[in-house]
């Protein structure tokens, strides 16, 4: 067990080192980042908001770092956002509960989620085409739904799942915190996983291998379905209305970022539910630098934009080569015996 | 095989002829030149800029930074002429260096770093959008005589359709375009480089210079495609044609270009873009449909294509097995 952890650390350990930095510049642009307050009944601070606003992107990378563990990717999780919304505003709206509401969405989730995985699995169309479609019509669909207007509504309970809170800490961190824990214990404690990554490792020998490859790929998308359905109900009831054409507006590309930045690799397989989350949560610290700083919002894209090309240069073959040569040369091995290591094997 | 890698492009015509028969027979003016000029005219930016992408997609790449560039590029053009006097076509060629060699260091990071495009054009997309919005963030005019005499250059053809300016670049670049892709070794080496990476690098077709071409390709049509499109809305605004680089990645698959890359024609992304143009156009006519319904035929038609591709593709590997003769069949 203690060596689970240690892994599990080792594992984290860059995007924790990171996250610190950056809460540190916070801290040092705004000193009272870290104080947290406990007023009408919740807690307030800029460390809570961070957990808070960060909930959307946090619950779309979880379902998105298995797709990309599997060697696939869902660029559709923002247009399910807007019809998730758009489903439960107007079942509310229509004078169901928000139970119903609920239900209807995650449902409504997890059907496109289901499109998306036939698509790729069973008709074997690459990833970032088969979820295309989906990411070009679902914004119309949601249009459809809304009749092109914004939905609002006045339901205390649909409301409560976006701007409540439950023992004084926000509904949409618990949500997320949840179902990020969840997901993880479900595919640590069991061999699901290590099916997934194998996918991702190599198909066809994994379903030679007995996996059925199909059904967990389908699987999969569902779960990034499900993901961005329950993220697209937080940020409705957030706003207290469906706005098919800006709801989830890009989060795709914010949660295949924190994927990225969680160290997972783009290529598949092996992958870190928690390390993701972490990179969904220094996304949002740096919004929040730009933020309490008082630099032009404007700049938001650009600094994102500068650290994936850090990252991309980090994680690139060719770089990972250099640095492993550099460190060999490094070593103080005297020059003769390296000829000599070279020239023995001969 | 010329039947199976003919057959998307001829089906897309074949699509294209029977959604405008269709059209003509419910609304017969559809079929004047008034129409038919604003088709060219009204997709004009979006014409260029996906010849830029069927390069793109005819390597197996994908860049999703356009639709940024673009903007980037009305923003740089407004802000530059607002606070400089410097002369528009000046500008341009200024901003065309600016595309072109932003295309180029993304077709280098792909190359050199060896990272997938998706990610690496997806940087450039935040990137550029993000230099639009430092640039300025309110929709600038521009107000400038050189744009106006550019504006109200047309053809009047008989029955009132004005051919302008914009749409006669994009009907050349279509066929520099086709020209391109068939005519020279750079359009054969982009072929190769999508029909099997390992392959063409054996068959020593240059990768380094080819992939930075392909990008920098793309990047400069991006470019020429916000200067048309600062020539339609006489202004820059660093929020316009988001999405765009899925508009112009749609007109590629309806025209037939395989998403794999290695097949396809420049010629069929032209008709891709006339049958999006035609679905808006009949929204228009119609009136009574709303515009959510272009998304959604869209996605239904690009779900057609994809499917269709499928099929052959499946169709052809099943033809080849049992006489394995690839030489002839190639």
């Amino acid at each position: 067990m203690k060596h689970h952890i240690n892994t599990t650390l080792r594992r984290i350990a860059p995007q924790l080192v990171i996250l610190a930095g950056v809460l540190l510049l916070n801290f040092l642009v705004f000193p009272d980042f870290f104080r947290i307050e406990f007023q009408h009944g919740r807690l307030f601070g800029n460390l809570i908001d961070v957990l808070n606003r960060g909930a959307p992107t946090a619950l779309l990378c979880i379902g998105m770092t298995l797709v990309i563990a599997t060697k696939g990717i869902d660029l559709s999780v923002g247009a399910v956002m807007a019809i998730a919304g758009a489903v439960a505003a107007a079942l509310v709206v229509d004078g169901h509960s928000w139970q119903v509401a609920l239900l209807g969405a995650l449902c409504a989730g997890a059907v496109c989620g289901a499109w998306n995985g036939v698509l790729v699995a069973v008709l074997r169309i690459q990833p970032i085409v088969a979820t295309l479609v989906l990411m070009v019509a679902g914004r119309g669909i949601a249009q459809l739904v809304t009749e092109g207007t914004i939905l609002t509504f006045l339901n205390p309970g649909l409301i409560h799942l976006g701007a409540g809170t439950v023992a004084g800490i926000p509904t949409p961190i618990l949500i997320w915190l949840g179902l990020g824990l969840a997901v993880t214990a479900v595919v640590r404690k069991t061999a699901l996983g290590m099916l997934i990554e194998a996918i991702g490792i190599n198909e066809s020998s994994s379903r030679l291998a007995g996996i059925n490859s199909r059904v967990l790929i389908i699987s999969v998308y569902l779960i990034s379905g499900f993901c961005a359905a329950l993220a697209g109900v937080i940020v409705a009831a957030d706003i207290k209305g469906a706005d098919a054409n800006n709801a989830g507006l890009w989060l795709e590309l914010d949660a295949i970022l924190a994927v990225v930045i969680g160290g997972n690799s783009l290529l598949g397989g092996r992958f870190s539910i928690i390390a993701s989350l972490l990179g969904a949560l220094i996304i949002q610290s740096v919004n929040s630098i730009i933020l309490l700083s008082g630099m032009p919002p404007e700049l938001n894209l650009v600094i994102k934009a500068l650290i994936i090309i850090a990252i991309l240069v980090i994680q690139s073959p060719t770089v990972k080569h250099a640095l492993y040569i550099l460190r060999a040369s490094a070593d103080p091995i005297p020059p003769g015996s390296i000829k000599e290591a070279k020239e023995s094997p001969q | 095989m010329i039947r199976s890698t003919h057959l998307p492009l001829l089906i897309t015509i074949a699509t294209f002829l029977l959604a405008y028969t269709l059209c003509a027979w419910q609304y017969p003016s559809m079929l004047s030149t008034r129409v038919v000029a604003n088709l060219l005219t009204d997709n004009a930016f979006l014409g260029i800029a996906a010849v830029g992408m069927t390069f793109v997609i005819l390597s197996g790449g994908i860049d999703l930074s356009i639709g940024s560039v673009i903007a980037f590029t009305g923003v740089f053009l407004a802000v530059i002429l607002r606070d400089t006097s410097i002369h528009p076509l000046l500008a341009f060629a200024l901003i065309l260096a600016i595309t072109i060699s932003f295309g180029a260091s993304m077709g280098a990071m792909i190359h050199y770093l060896e990272m997938p495009p998706f990610i690496v054009t997806l940087a450039g997309m935040f990137l550029a959008r993000g230099a639009a919005y430092v640039l300025s963030t309110d929709s600038v005019p521009i107000t400038h005589e050189f744009y106006d005499t550019l504006q109200s250059l047309y053809w009047k053809a008989p029955g009132g359709g004005r051919f302008r300016l914009t749409g006669m670049i994009m009907l050349l670049t279509f066929a520099a375009g086709i020209i391109a892709a068939h005519r020279t070794r750079f359009g054969q080496n982009v072929y190769a480089i999508g029909g099997g990476l390992q392959t063409a690098r054996l068959m020593g077709v240059p990768l380094a210079k080819t992939t930075i071409g392909i990008y920098a390709t793309s990047g400069g049509l991006a470019g020429l495609a916000g200067i048309v499109f600062s020539l339609y809305t006489s202004a820059g605004y660093s929020l316009a044609t988001v999405g765009v680089e899925l508009d112009a990645i749609a007109a590629v698959v309806i025209g037939g270009t395989l998403l794999t890359g290695g097949t396809g024609f420049v010629a069929g992304t032209f008709f891709g873009i006339l049958i999006m143009g035609l679905i808006q156009t009949f929204i228009v006519f119609d009136g009574t449909l709303s515009s959510w319904w272009t998304k959604i035929v869209i996605g239904g038609l690009l779900f057609g294509f994809i499917l269709l591709q499928k099929g052959l593709t499946w169709a052809t590997t099943l033809r080849r097995k049992p006489a394995p003769e690839f030489a002839a069949q190639s």
